[in-house]
C-alpha cells in the first residue's frame, strides 16, 4: 500500500528524502531509539562521570584528567595494556592463519570433512570459563601437559605457562586460540566454498601452484571474509575477561591481567566509579584509534559502486 | 481495566498481609556458605523465628568480594533487602550519606550499646556523624601465624614461640623437605600477611601512624624499610607454595607439608573440621608472638531503608536481638569467632580462642581493622601491589616507594 503511494508521489513530483521507505524508516525507529539511547547515551554517561570523582555512588564533582592521571601511573593498568596487546597481535594474527590453513586443507575434497569440521568447530561451544578451566587444567604441572610428557620418559620436560610470570599471558593464548580458531575455519571454508569452481580451472590451465592459487587469487577474492573474521577476532580480544577469570584470575601476582579486569575490579571491588569509568573510556578509545582509520581507507577512502 | 486490577491486586495483599501483622518477615542477605558458617547462620534463624518471625534466608555464594556488590547494587538500585551482612568499616559509608540505611541510635541506646560493646571501636566503626548504621555481630582478627607441631616433629625442631624463631626455623625446615610458610597466592591473603608482619616487626604505633593517619614520613621510614624486608624474606620462605585459596594453604600446615601460614581466625574452623586438637596437633600465635595485638574487624548487619512502618519496626528488633547474649554465644560457638561483648560466658572456647579473648578482655592491643581505615579503593591498590611483590623478584625498596605513593594519595 505504503510502496504504491510513494511510487504515485514519485511520478508527481520528486519524492522528499524524508518519506521516502517510510515504513522501513518507521521500523528502524525502536533501533535508532536503543542505540541513541543505551549505546550512545551510556557512553557519554560513562565518560562524562570518568573526569567525576566518583567512588560507590556516581557524583558529578568534577576532577579534570585525575583519575586519567592515576591509571596511566598504575603498574597494574599497565601491564593490562602490555598483556592484552601481546594477546591481540599473536592471536589476530595466528587465528586467522590457523583457521585459514584449516578451511583450506578441508577445502581439498578430504575424507571425512564433516567429522573434522565438527571437531574444529567444537571447542566455539565451550563457554570461556569451561574452556579456561580446562585449559586450567591442561596446563597445571602436576596433572597435566607436564606431567604426561615426563611420564613418557622425557623427565626434564617443562612446560609451566600457568606459574610463571614472564610467559602466562600465552598460556592463556593458547587456550583463546583453542577456542576461537574452529569458527573462524568455518566462515574461511565458506567463503573458499563460494570461490567460483572455473577459476581453480582457469588457474590449473595456466600451470599456476596451488599455493600460489591461494596466495594470488583465492586470499584477494576473499576479502569481506577476511573482514567479517577480522571483526569478530578484535572484538573477542577487546572483552577478553571471562578467559582471564576462568584461567589465572589474574595471576601469578598480577602479571595476566587484562583491561577489561581491570575496570570491573575498580568499579565495584574497590568502589570507586570514577577510576573504573576511565579506564573504560580508554578502551573505547583504544577501538576508535583503531577503527577510524580503517573505516576511513574502508569506506571513505574509494567509493565504489 | 488496569486501575481496577490493581485494586483487585491490592486487596489481595492486603488479605495476605493482614494476619502478619505482629510475625514480621524479614530477608537476610549475606555471603555465609560455608559449612560451620552456615550452622552459624542457622542459630540467628532460629532466634529469630523463635520470637514469631520469618527469617527468608539470602546467602549469597562466593566471598564478600562476590557478594558485596551484588548487595550494594541491591540496596542503590531500590531493591532493598530488609538485612544485610556487611563488613563494619568504610564500605557503607556512602550509602549512609545518602540516606540508605536505617538509623538504629534508638536500639542503640536503649539496650545500652555504648557501655556493653567491647572493644568499642565497634561501635565507633558503625556509627557516623553521631547516629549508629549497624549491628556489631562478631569480631574477627586477622594476626595469627598458625603453627603445625607435625611438621617441627618431624624437621626436629621445638615449635617456635614467635616469628623471629619461625624464620630461624625455616632452613632445617626445607632440609626435612618442607616448606617453611604456606601462602595462597591471593592479593587479600598477602596483604594480611603484610599487615601482620607490619605490627609484629614495626609496632603498633607506625602501624596506626601509616593506615589510620596516612603518615606518609613514617610509610617511607626505616622501620618499614625492615617491614618490607622482612616481607621480602616471608616471600623467600613461601616460594614453593603454589597453592591460590586460603583454606588449601591451611590445608598444607594440617597435613604437616608445610610449618606455618599466617591467616586470619577462620583457619581455625578448617583445623576443627581436619579434627586436629590446639595446643598439640597445632598451635596459634596471635600477632605472631611478637605483639600480642589482634584488629577487631569483623561483620556487621545493616538495614536498608524501606518506606514501611512495620518493617522498620521489624528491623530494630532485629537489631537489637543480635547484639543480645544468647545469640552471641550461640553464633560466636558455631562460627569461631569472638563475641562483642565482654561480659558473656565462652568457656566452651578452644585454647586458641580462649587467647583471643583474654586479648579483648585486657582491652590492650587491640586495633581497628584495615576495612575501618583504609577506603576500600586503597585497600585494593595495597593489595594490588602485594599480590604482584609476592609473586616476582620487586625489591622491597620498589615495593616501599611504591606504597608511599599509595598511602599518600589514600582518602
Amino acid at each position: 500500500m505504503s510502496d504504491r503511494a510513494s511510487q504515485t508521489t514519485a511520478q508527481a513530483k520528486r519524492p522528499i528524502q524524508l518519506f521516502r521507505n517510510l515504513s522501513a524508516k518507521i521500523a528502524s525507529v525502536p533501533m535508532i531509539l536503543t542505540a541513541l539511547v543505551v549505546f550512545v547515551g551510556g557512553t557519554a554517561w560513562t565518560v562524562t562521570h570518568s573526569f567525576t570523582s566518583s567512588r560507590l555512588l556516581p557524583k558529578l564533582d568534577f576532577v579534570g584528567f585525575d583519575q586519567y592521571e592515576r591509571l596511566w601511573n598504575t603498574r597494574r593498568w599497565m601491564i593490562s595494556i602490555e598483556n592484552l596487546a601481546i594477546y591481540g597481535i599473536c592471536s589476530l594474527i595466528l587465528t586467522l592463519l590457523i583457521g585459514f590453513t584449516l578451511a583450506a586443507l578441508l577445502d581439498r575434497k578430504i575424507r571425512f570433512e564433516n567429522t573434522f569440521r565438527t571437531i574444529f568447530l567444537y571447542p566455539f561451544a565451550l563457554s570461556f570459563v569451561v574452556t579456561g578451566l580446562a585449559w586450567q587444567w591442561i596446563l597445571n604441572p602436576d596433572f597435566g601437559l607436564q606431567e604426561v610428557v615426563r611420564g613418557w620418559g622425557w623427565e626434564s620436560f617443562a612446560f609451566d605457562p600457568l606459574n610463571n610470570s614472564e610467559i602466562v599471558i600465552f598460556g592463556i593464548l593458547i587456550a583463546g586460540i583453542w577456542q576461537g580458531s574452529g569458527l573462524i575455519m568455518c566462515i574461511m571454508l565458506a567463503g573458499l566454498r563460494g570461490i567460483d569452481e572455473d577459476i581453480w580451472k582457469a588457474a590449473r590451465v595456466d600451470g599456476i601452484g596451488t599455493v600460489k592459487t591461494y596466495v594470488r587469487i583465492i586470499i584477494p577474492m576473499m576479502r569481506p571474509v577476511f573482514i567479517t573474521a577480522l571483526v569478530l577476532i578484535a572484538s573477542g580480544i577487546i572483552k577478553l575477561y571471562d578467559l582471564v577469570v576462568a584461567q589465572t584470575n589474574g595471576g601469578p601476582g598480577i602479571s595476566s591481567e587484562v583491561p577489561a579486569k581491570y575496570v570491573i575490579e575498580y568499579m565495584f571491588r574497590a568502589q570507586n566509579l570514577g577510576q573504573g569509568f576511565a579506564a573504560s573510556t580508554m578502551m573505547l578509545v583504544s577501538v576508535i584509534v583503531i577503527l577510524i582509520p580503517w573505516a576511513y581507507l574502508e569506506f571513505g577512502g574509494r567509493k565504489r559502486g | 481495566m488496569i486501575v481496577k486490577l490493581t485494586t483487585k491486586l491490592m486487596a489481595a495483599s492486603a488479605m495476605v498481609a493482614a494476619p502478619a501483622l505482629h510475625a514480621a518477615e524479614l530477608e537476610v542477605t549475606h555471603w555465609w556458605t560455608s559449612g560451620g558458617e552456615a550452622a552459624a547462620v542457622a542459630k540467628l534463624a532460629e532466634a529469630w523465628e523463635a520470637a514469631g518471625n520469618t527469617w527468608i534466608d539470602g546467602a549469597i555464594a562466593g566471598s564478600g568480594g562476590t557478594a558485596r556488590p551484588i548487595i550494594i547494587s541491591r540496596i542503590i538500585g531500590g531493591d532493598p533487602m530488609a538485612a544485610t551482612q556487611l563488613n563494619h568499616g568504610r564500605q557503607a559509608e556512602e550509602l549512609i550519606e545518602a540516606g540508605l540505611l536505617t538509623d538504629l541510635t534508638e536500639v542503640a541506646e536503649a539496650n545500652n550499646w555504648a557501655e556493653i560493646i567491647n572493644p568499642p571501636s565497634l561501635l565507633e566503626a558503625c556509627t557516623f556523624e553521631g547516629r549508629v548504621y549497624c549491628a556489631p555481630l562478631n569480631i574477627h582478627s586477622a594476626q595469627w601465624l598458625w603453627l603445625s607441631h607435625g611438621a617441627y616433629e618431624k624437621a626436629g625442631l621445638e615449635v617456635p614461640s614467635d616469628w623471629n624463631e619461625f624464620v630461624a626455623s625455616a632452613p632445617a625446615l626445607e632440609e626435612a623437605g618442607l616448606l617453611p610458610l604456606a601462602m595462597g597466592q591471593q592479593g587479600w591473603q598477602q596483604n594480611i600477611a603484610f599487615g601482620t608482619i607490619t605490627i609484629g616487626i614495626a609496632g603498633v604505633d607506625n602501624w596506626l601512624a601509616v593506615n589510620r593517619d596516612k603518615n606518609v614520613d613514617v610509610a617511607s621510614g626505616p622501620e618499614y624499610t625492615a617491614v618490607f624486608e622482612a616481607v621480602a624474606a616471608a616471600r623467600d620462605l613461601a616460594s614453593e607454595s603454589n597453592v591460590q585459596d586460603w583454606n588449601l594453604a591451611t590445608n598444607l600446615v594440617i597435613t604437616d607439608q608445610a610449618g606455618g601460614q599466617i591467616m586470619g581466625d577462620w583457619a581455625q574452623g578448617e583445623f576443627q573440621v581436619a579434627g586436629e586438637v590446639a595446643g598439640t596437633d597445632y598451635s596459634c600465635l596471635p600477632g605472631l608472638g611478637l605483639n600480642a595485638v589482634l584488629d577487631t574487624g569483623g561483620d556487621a548487619f545493616y538495614f536498608p531503608v524501606i518506606d514501611d512502618e512495620e518493617t522498620r519496626a521489624a528491623q530494630l528488633e532485629m537489631a537489637a536481638m543480635l547484639v543480645s547474649p544468647e545469640v552471641q554465644v550461640n553464633f560466636n560457638l558455631a562460627k569461631g569467632s569472638l563475641p562483642v561483648r565482654g561480659d558473656v560466658d565462652l568457656s566452651a572456647a578452644n585454647d586458641c580462642m580462649q587467647k583471643g579473648l583474654e586479648i579483648l578482655a585486657s582491652g590492650e592491643g587491640i586495633l581497628p581493622s584495615g576495612d575501618m581505615n583504609l577506603s576500600a579503593d586503597t585497600q585494593t591498590q595495597v593489595e594490588d601491589l602485594m599480590a604482584e611483590f609476592w609473586s616476582s623478584d620487586l625489591s622491597a625498596a620498589d615495593a616501599q616507594a611504591r606504597y608511599v605513593d599509595i598511602i599518600a594519595s589514600a582518602d
